[in-house]
């Protein structure tokens, strides 16, 4: 089962990796630890869950704008997600995050039927046509 | 869905002027991507978040320290705490000294105005109303909106750096008029007395809506600055929400009541007590330093109390007496950080922070790990001065 999607372009590349998928916002300052990459916001339905190497999809980051290096820590750290999606509206956090962690961002366009996304597991993120692919394996 | 970019952008963007404004440009314009800017405008000051090594690690350093050798700062900018008061004694590690003073180094080299604070508007002469500023500090964002009337989005430490870098920013969200206006309104149903009721608000109203403008209607017209700074420091940090507005307007409405107070307390209010007092998230300024020493005046604090203000205000807070009421107390008035995520309280050292801050009270639990009784400071003063 595949399902592809158009999406908004906002850093470009290309990545691919298992679905880490939550309908609530995420703070990279304050829930996410930058060494391991781990949530430990404990009222986070991902917590304890690893972002790394995992696409990961959520509706937009919250909190404080130093989250931004977080995202490149993540990245430094070697711990980073390989590609995010935001579901909702992309926050300028995540946005220049992801930019100068060079990780592939992409946007879900709204004017489309969106499956439910927890029910697939992997994750084609195109960055130069604008399309995420999912898939269940 | 496509940001303009002038030719000179097009080519900076391209590295034609080097590598450093390159990335400048790459950051604003994901950042435009994601908001819809239809171009980049000119800002006439930038602020900084991103200086203090507990929040922007090895990471930042490195980036930072490289990208220092080539950026300058077009704009006038300024920048936020870092982690300690370097005039002061404390045990903080070698390695965080260290790395404190290179990020300090990088931002001087850049052409920042050394100011170390959170609160910017109350140190330095602000641009006219209407003017677009870029702001990274959230509780100084949503101060420029909506009590200045500045135009600022909620900056991050990495958008304002490009801003100041290129003097321009992404057109978009609140710097657009129409987005200024409230669309959504906090219905409050529950009597708003102290500084910590405000902040209380904010932290409930920022989690509740997704909207980057909310009106709390004409009840907030008058309060007072140390109100505001609570209400928009805690309105930053919950969520996305920027600006606040006194509007009245029809239409969508969110109720927040006792039982809204209460679910904020559950989350923030960890312990009972605690073995030091925090306040200063944001900064204190020079109206609030002398409402603190007049309470605490003749009395002594029964806890270690740590007061945290910018450099420059207490320098006026010495030359007027109220620095010196304030030690005399027992205070300890601390410049150049910020009760949020200062290496200077942690939960090795304490088992519990006392503070009046709905903003430090989430970093202090969520990041920290330290646990926090938070208490408006009439009730601060009255438990724990003698």
């Amino acid at each position: 089962m595949s399902y592809s999607l158009r999406c908004k372009v906002i850093v470009g590349g290309k990545a691919t990796g298992s679905i880490l998928v939550t309908k609530q916002p995420i703070n990279f300052l304050s829930s996410v630890d930058h060494l391991t990459g781990m949530i430990t916001d404990k009222n986070h339905e991902l917590c304890g869950e690893f972002v790394k190497d995992h696409v990961l999809v959520f509706p937009y980051a919250v909190g404080s704008s130093v989250g931004a290096y977080s995202i490149f820590a993540l990245k430094s750290n070697g711990v980073s997600p390989s590609g995010i999606i935001c579901t909702s509206r992309t926050d300028i956090t995540t946005a220049s995050g992801c930019a100068i962690a060079n990780i592939p961002l992409l946007e879900l366009c709204g004017d489309q039927d969106i499956p439910e996304i927890q029910n697939y597991n992997e994750a084609i993120v195109d960055g130069i046509s604008g399309i995420l692919q999912i898939k269940k394996v | 869905m496509f940001v303009h970019l002038t030719r000179e952008e097009e080519d900076a963007l391209d590295e034609k002027h080097g590598q450093a404004l390159s990335i400048a440009y790459k950051i604003l314009l994901s950042i435009g991507k994601a908001t819809n800017a239809e171009r980049l405008i000119p800002v006439d000051w930038v602020h900084l978040s991103g200086v203090n090594y507990n929040t922007i690690g090895d990471a930042g350093v490195k980036f930072l320290t490289k990208n220092s050798e080539e950026m300058r700062f077009l704009v006038p900018t300024t920048i936020n705490p870092m982690g300690y008061d370097s005039h002061k004694q404390n045990n903080l590690s070698n390695n965080f000294k260290r790395q404190q003073m290179e990020i300090v180094k990088a931002y001087e080299k850049m052409g920042s105005v050394p100011s170390f604070s959170c609160i910017p508007y109350e140190l330095f002469q602000l641009p006219d109303r209407g003017h677009n500023v870029s702001f990274a500090e959230s509780n100084a964002a949503v101060m420029a909106n909506s009590v200045f009337g500045l135009h600022t989005n909620k900056e991050s430490s990495l958008s304002a750096l490009a801003s100041a870098v290129t003097g321009k920013a992404p057109y978009s969200d609140l710097r657009i008029r129409s987005i200024r206006d409230p669309k959504i309104k906090i219905k409050i149903e529950t009597e708003l007395n102290t500084e910590l009721d405000y902040g209380i608000l904010g932290y409930f109203s920022g989690k509740s809506i997704k909207e980057s403008c909310v009106s709390f209607g004409p009840e907030i017209s008058n309060i007072d600055i140390y109100k505001t700074k609570s209400l928009a420091a805690a309105l930053g940090t919950s969520g996305v929400c920027g600006m606040f507005s006194n509007k009245e307007i029809n239409g969508n409405n969110v109720s927040f009541g006792k039982e809204e107070e209460k679910s904020v307390m559950d989350e923030l209010n960890t312990t009972e007590s605690g073995d030091v007092i925090a306040l200063g998230s944001p900064q204190l300024g020079t109206h609030e330093l002398e409402l603190l020493s007049n309470m605490v005046d003749g009395k002594k604090f029964s806890k270690k109390c740590m007061i945290f203000c910018p450099r420059s205000l207490y320098e006026k807070a010495s030359n007027s007496g109220i620095a010196q009421r304030l030690e005399n107390a027992g205070g300890s008035l601390i410049c150049d950080a910020c009760t949020c995520l200062s290496p200077l309280l942690t939960h090795e050292e304490y088992d519990g922070v006392i503070t009046n801050s709905v903003k430090a009270a989430h970093y202090l639990n969520k990041s920290s790990g330290v646990s926090v009784c938070l208490t408006d400071l009439r009730s601060i003063i009255r438990k724990y001065t003698r």
